[in-house]
């Protein structure tokens, strides 16, 4: 027995899949989603077909013996999933949830244990012991993997081929953290896919072949991945070569924060203020149910033929059912009010997300949207990437066109289970169209809005092994180091600083870049830190490319740093030595410092610890 | 009101099942000795009577003895457990409504009914045993189940019957109930809880 398998790594879900190879043939292929074995409650333990990403770190004592045992552990020192969610709505201090929002927090130290994160200053040393991101996404990896040996005792994860999917939007760093966490795990071998090219995958998986009907040459496919905590576009064109359509990735959008969560909080919120505009208070755990009261209500009320209104009944903490529980209704015209015109407004195409500047003292958090507006979002990201497909052959770009058309849309992530914000996000982008003379983009049908993900990753490691398209592309950004520019120092002002390309746009996988011809200086002995810029949008860079000045095309990362060995040198002299990149068959960047002379090469690290 | 009648007769259907159970053991039963001594028309209505008669007479000289099944309680602690968590079952059936206005009782009734209803809907997926609608004619040919369609009223004559559908009934179409940990105590339908501060 052989299979490939598919992870859907999200913030609030993950989801296992796999293709049956010897079921498989061609386009006709037996592909699975797998129920995740997971605590459902102390002392019980269920098969769902998502495990809610969530851990939950229980004090000694705190549950009966052998609570958390799962088939393949007897003491787990955690919970993982469900149990996990379910303890954490009443004790959140313990909980740890969003660890992969955490896991691409470039202002945090993602080895270092902050999760949970402390509620206030000072409450760090309260005794709980805490995790790093890193740590989190190697449990939620092992407990998938261990799900799966549990019941495929012939077929160990460890020895099929393992695609895992991490968003577009993921930095550098973020992507070598979910490499080592998968290693760490034991599936060393995963690869990493973009999220929103699994989304297209599992359609052309589930059109069975059909899908070379629905999509013509010169399509540009946009990909809407609305997912419970983030937003990710993604751009992919079709192309046409010796007779065969070929996919080309061609654009990738920023990691938004906002997704399906914000959008119940939100809800909550009006609920909330409803019921204290009635003299009623809540407690911390209401407020809790409410959310989850709210997601309900939400899904009710904007869904196809819904009703006019339906209650939202908050439920007493206590035994006491019914003279416990507040009473309040929600309309449809209120939920289209919050949801639909606060996080999907009919914009124009020229609007922007507002950025408010962040207050001097913010708490140790993760780095929200500020601007709630996802279309607002969408228009800034299609009109940034105007020239994603200039270099394709028969991509002719309207001339008069401010923003990069779409022909055809893809959704994916629960939010758009609702038809009414699908059909909002169709209406907005097609009135953008319109306004620009060109033909409304058409829905791509029949999408697993769910459980696309995990799908198309099985799908993609089963054409991974030579049987059926692919999507094409390589990295969607390319990559600069800041230099200091030689100009004579001024007082007070800090000097200009130039970015040197070292990795170009569309690396594909298993390539190597020549290296950038400047020398830059090393310290031997010494932990050297570069600053790190990437680009969406300049796709000509080569290496050796000098950036004088630059605006927002241009965005910073973390810092990167390079120690070279002291070995054979004297500490601190200083060697010259040129960047080169290279992208690995997992899928990460690799960035190395060779010598001007020798053949010695180090790598330099992008996930570097907080100062 | 329907969310309390649904609840209701799901609570009462599980009796029902239980002791049609029991029941079923004992017709069985029933019927075999019948055959055994000598055959009787089956569709008379002395037949129908037959059983009753039967179980009124002392048992005395019974020569095999009827085997019960004993249901685990484990499976039915588990269910408790399950409607209570996701639908607060327990909480809505133990507290006194009588003080309470309907609205209230709605409001919580709502509570109860999507939550007893997930719990169910993933643990106990049912189905209908009858698809047409309630009110309907649908004639019975003759070996019908007689364990998932029963005869009510003017029962004489033989199949095929018709007659009006009174209930759809309900069948539970797949158990599959969550796996327990050695050592758990089932009968803890909820644990106390103690918030600290």
């Amino acid at each position: 027995m052989s299979y490939t398998i598919g992870i859907d790594l999200g913030t609030t879900h993950s989801a296992l899949a796999s293709v049956d190879l010897d079921l498989s043939e061609g386009e006709e292929i037996a592909l699975f989603v797998h129920e995740i074995p997971q605590c459902t409650a102390p002392s019980e333990v269920d098969a769902k077909k998502l495990l809610p990403s969530f851990l939950y770190l229980p004090a000694q004592g705190e549950l009966p013996e052998g609570a958390l045992a799962l088939p393949w552990d007897p003491r787990p020192p955690f919970a993982v999933g469900e149990l996990a969610r379910l303890l954490g709505q009443k004790t959140p201090m313990r909980l740890v949830s969003s660890a992969k929002s955490w896991l691409c927090h470039a202002g945090v130290d993602r080895r270092a244990p902050i999760l949970p994160v402390a509620s206030s200053i000072g409450t760090a040393d309260d005794g709980i012991e805490r995790l790093s991101p890193l740590a989190a996404s190697i449990a939620f990896l092992a407990h998938l993997k261990e799900a799966w040996n549990a019941k495929n005792p012939d077929a160990p994860m460890e020895e099929q081929d393992v695609v895992i999917t991490v968003p577009a939007s993921f930095d550098p760093a973020a992507r070598e953290l979910t490499a080592e966490a998968a290693r760490e795990a034991g599936l060393g071998h995963a690869v990493l896919l973009e999220e929103p090219q699994a989304a297209l995958y599992s359609w052309i998986e589930r059109s069975a072949g059909r899908w070379r009907e629905e999509v013509r040459v010169r399509d540009i496919i946009l990909v809407v991945d609305l997912g419970g905590g983030t937003s990710d576009f993604s751009v992919i064109a079709v192309l046409e070569k010796e007779g065969n359509l070929e996919l080309h990735r061609v654009a990738v959008g920023d990691h938004v924060l906002l997704g399906g969560d914000n959008m119940d909080l939100a809800l909550a919120a009006l609920v909330r203020k409803k019921l204290e505009d009635d003299g009623k208070t809540l407690d911390a755990f209401q407020v809790s149910t409410l959310v989850h009261a709210c997601r309900a209500a939400k899904e009710l009320l904007l869904a196809e033929g819904a009703p006019e209104k339906t209650p939202v009944v908050v439920t007493s903490r206590g035994s006491k059912l019914v003279s416990g529980s507040l009473r309040t209704e929600l309309t449809r015209s209120e939920v289209e009010e919050v949801l639909v015109e606060g996080f999907f407004p009919k914009v124009e195409a020229s609007a922007r997300p507002v950025v408010r500047a962040r207050a001097a003292l913010t708490q140790l958090g993760l780095p929200y949207a500020q601007d709630a507006a996802i279309t607002r979002h969408l228009s800034a990201f299609l009109t940034r990437q105007i020239a994603a497909t200039d270099e394709l052959e028969g991509f002719a770009r309207p001339p008069a066109a401010t923003f990069l058309h779409p022909t055809a849309v893809l959704f994916n992530g629960g939010v758009l289970k609702s038809t009414v914000l699908a059909d909002r996000v169709m209406e907005t982008v097609n009135a953008w169209l319109s306004k620009e003379g060109a033909p409304a983009a058409r829905l791509l049908s029949g999408a697993d809005l769910d459980l696309a993900v995990a799908r198309g990753a099985a799908y993609y490691a089963y054409v991974r092994r030579g049987k059926g398209v692919r999507i094409r592309g390589g990295t969607a950004k390319s990559y600069y180091v800041g230099v200091e520019s030689s100009v004579p120092a001024v007082p007070g002002l800090e000097p200009p600083v130039s970015a040197l390309c070292v990795a170009p746009f569309g690396m594909e996988e298993g390539t190597d870049a020549p290296p950038a011809p400047q020398e830059l200086g090393l310290v031997v002995g010494e932990p050297v830190r570069f600053r790190f810029f990437e680009s969406a949008t300049r796709r000509d860079d080569r290496p050796g490319t000098m950036i004088e000045r630059f605006g927002d095309e241009l965005r910073e990362l973390s810092e990167i740093e390079a120690t070279m060995p002291a070995e054979g040198r004297a500490p601190g002299g200083v060697v010259p030595v040129r960047l080169s990149a290279s992208v690995t068959e997992v899928g990460t960047l690799r960035l190395e410092a060779q010598p001007r002379s020798g053949p010695e090469r180090w790598k330099v690290e992008l996930d570097v610890r907080g100062k | 009101m329907s969310p309390p009648g649904l609840l209701t007769r799901l609570f009462v259907l599980s009796w029902v099942a239980f002791f049609r159970t029991l029941f079923d053991a004992q017709f069985a039963a029933g019927v075999e000795r019948l055959r055994s001594s000598k055959a009787l028309p089956a569709t008379t209505v002395e037949a129908e009577e037959a059983p009753p008669k039967e179980r009124k007479a002392p048992p005395k000289k019974k020569a095999e003895p009827v085997v019960l099944r004993e249901a685990g309680p484990e499976a039915a602690l588990q269910l408790l457990a399950l409607l209570q968590r996701e639908g607060r079952f327990v909480d809505f059936l133990e507290e006194d409504v009588a003080a309470f206005s309907d609205a209230q009782i709605g409001a919580a009734a709502r509570v109860v009914h999507e939550g007893a209803k997930r719990a169910l809907a993933e643990h106990l997926p049912m189905e209908p045993i009858r698809t047409e609608e309630e009110g309907t004619k649908i004639t019975l040919e003759k070996g019908f189940d007689a364990a998932r369609v029963r005869l009510t009223g003017n029962v004489v004559g033989d199949p095929p019957y018709t007659g009006t559908l009174a209930h759809r009934g309900w069948r539970v179409k797949e158990v599959r109930l969550p796996k327990m940990a050695a050592g758990h105590d089932a009968s803890v339908i909820a644990p106390a809880e103690v918030e600290l501060s």
